[in-house]
C-alpha cells in the first residue's frame, strides 16, 4: 500500500495553492485551524466538520490496569479521551480506491485497466455505511 | 464548534482576510487530509494527531434485529490517534 505520510509542509502548500497567500502565511493559517479545533476540544465542545467527521471528548471513569511487563495491578485514572468519527462521504471516499486499483495505477499498468478514480458506484454494499447501524 | 463556526472564528482574528478566502482555506486542508486517505497515505500532524487507515477484513456479521447472519465485505475505515500533546491538553496538563 502507498506508504506515503502528509505533513503540516504539505497542508500549508495545499492553501498556498488555493489563495495568494505567501507559503509563511500559509503554514500559519493550517496551525490557525489545528489550534481553533484543540481548544474548542479543550473547552469540551465536539467539533462537527461537515463532509469530514467529528471530533468527540469522552469522559472515561476510573479501572484497574495492569502494568504489562511487571503484572502489576495499577489504577488508571479518570480522564478525557478524544473520539473521532469520520462523516459517510471520508467513510466512502477511503473505501472507494481499492488499494490494488491503486498500484495498478503506478504499476505496469495492465492494458485495458482504467483507474477511474470514483471507481466504486458499483459497490454500495448492502447494510454497509449507509445505516450507521454498527454499535 | 461546527466548520461554518470555525471559518467564524479564524475570520474574527484575521480580520486581513476575506471570509470567503477563510473558508476555502478550511475547506482545501480538509479536502487534501481526504485526498491523502483516500490514497491510502497517513496524515500526521504532531502534537494534534494522525489519520491513517485501516484495513478491515471480511467477516460474517449479524443483523442485530433479525439475528441473520450477513456477510461483510473487506473494507478500509479512516482511522485517527489523538497526539500526545492535544491528549495532555485535554487532561488539563
Amino acid at each position: 500500500m502507498a506508504g506515503n505520510t502528509v505533513t503540516r509542509a504539505q497542508l500549508g502548500e495545499a492553501v498556498y495553492q488555493e489563495v495568494g497567500l505567501s507559503r509563511n502565511e500559509s503554514g500559519e493559517l493550517v496551525e490557525a485551524v489545528l489550534l481553533e479545533i484543540s481548544d474548542a476540544l479543550i473547552r469540551g465542545e465536539t467539533v462537527k466538520i461537515s463532509s469530514f467527521g467529528s471530533f468527540s471528548v469522552r469522559q472515561k471513569g476510573q479501572r484497574v490496569g495492569r502494568n504489562p511487563k511487571t503484572g502489576e495491578e495499577v489504577p488508571i485514572l479518570p480522564r478525557k479521551v478524544l473520539v473521532f468519527r469520520a462523516s459517510h462521504v471520508l467513510k466512502s471516499r477511503v473505501d472507494s480506491a481499492s488499494p490494488k486499483a491503486a498500484e495498478d495505477d503506478s504499476g505496469e499498468g495492465m492494458p485495458g485497466t482504467v483507474a477511474e478514480p470514483t471507481a466504486s458506484p458499483f459497490f454500495p454494499g448492502p447494510g454497509r455505511g449507509g445505516d450507521g447501524g454498527h454499535f | 464548534m461546527t466548520k461554518s463556526e470555525l471559518i467564524l472564528h479564524l475570520v474574527e482574528k484575521n480580520p486581513h482576510l476575506y471570509h470567503r478566502d477563510v473558508e476555502r482555506i478550511v475547506t482545501a486542508i480538509f479536502d487534501e487530509i481526504t485526498a491523502a486517505l483516500s490514497r491510502g497515505d497517513r496524515v500526521e500532524l504532531r502534537g494534534f494527531g494522525a489519520f491513517s487507515v485501516k484495513q478491515r477484513d471480511a467477516r460474517i456479521g449479524r443483523n442485530p434485529r433479525t439475528g441473520e447472519a450477513v456477510s461483510v465485505a473487506a473494507k478500509r475505515v479512516p482511522f485517527f490517534k489523538t497526539g500526545k500533546l492535544l491528549r495532555e491538553r485535554l487532561n488539563g496538563r
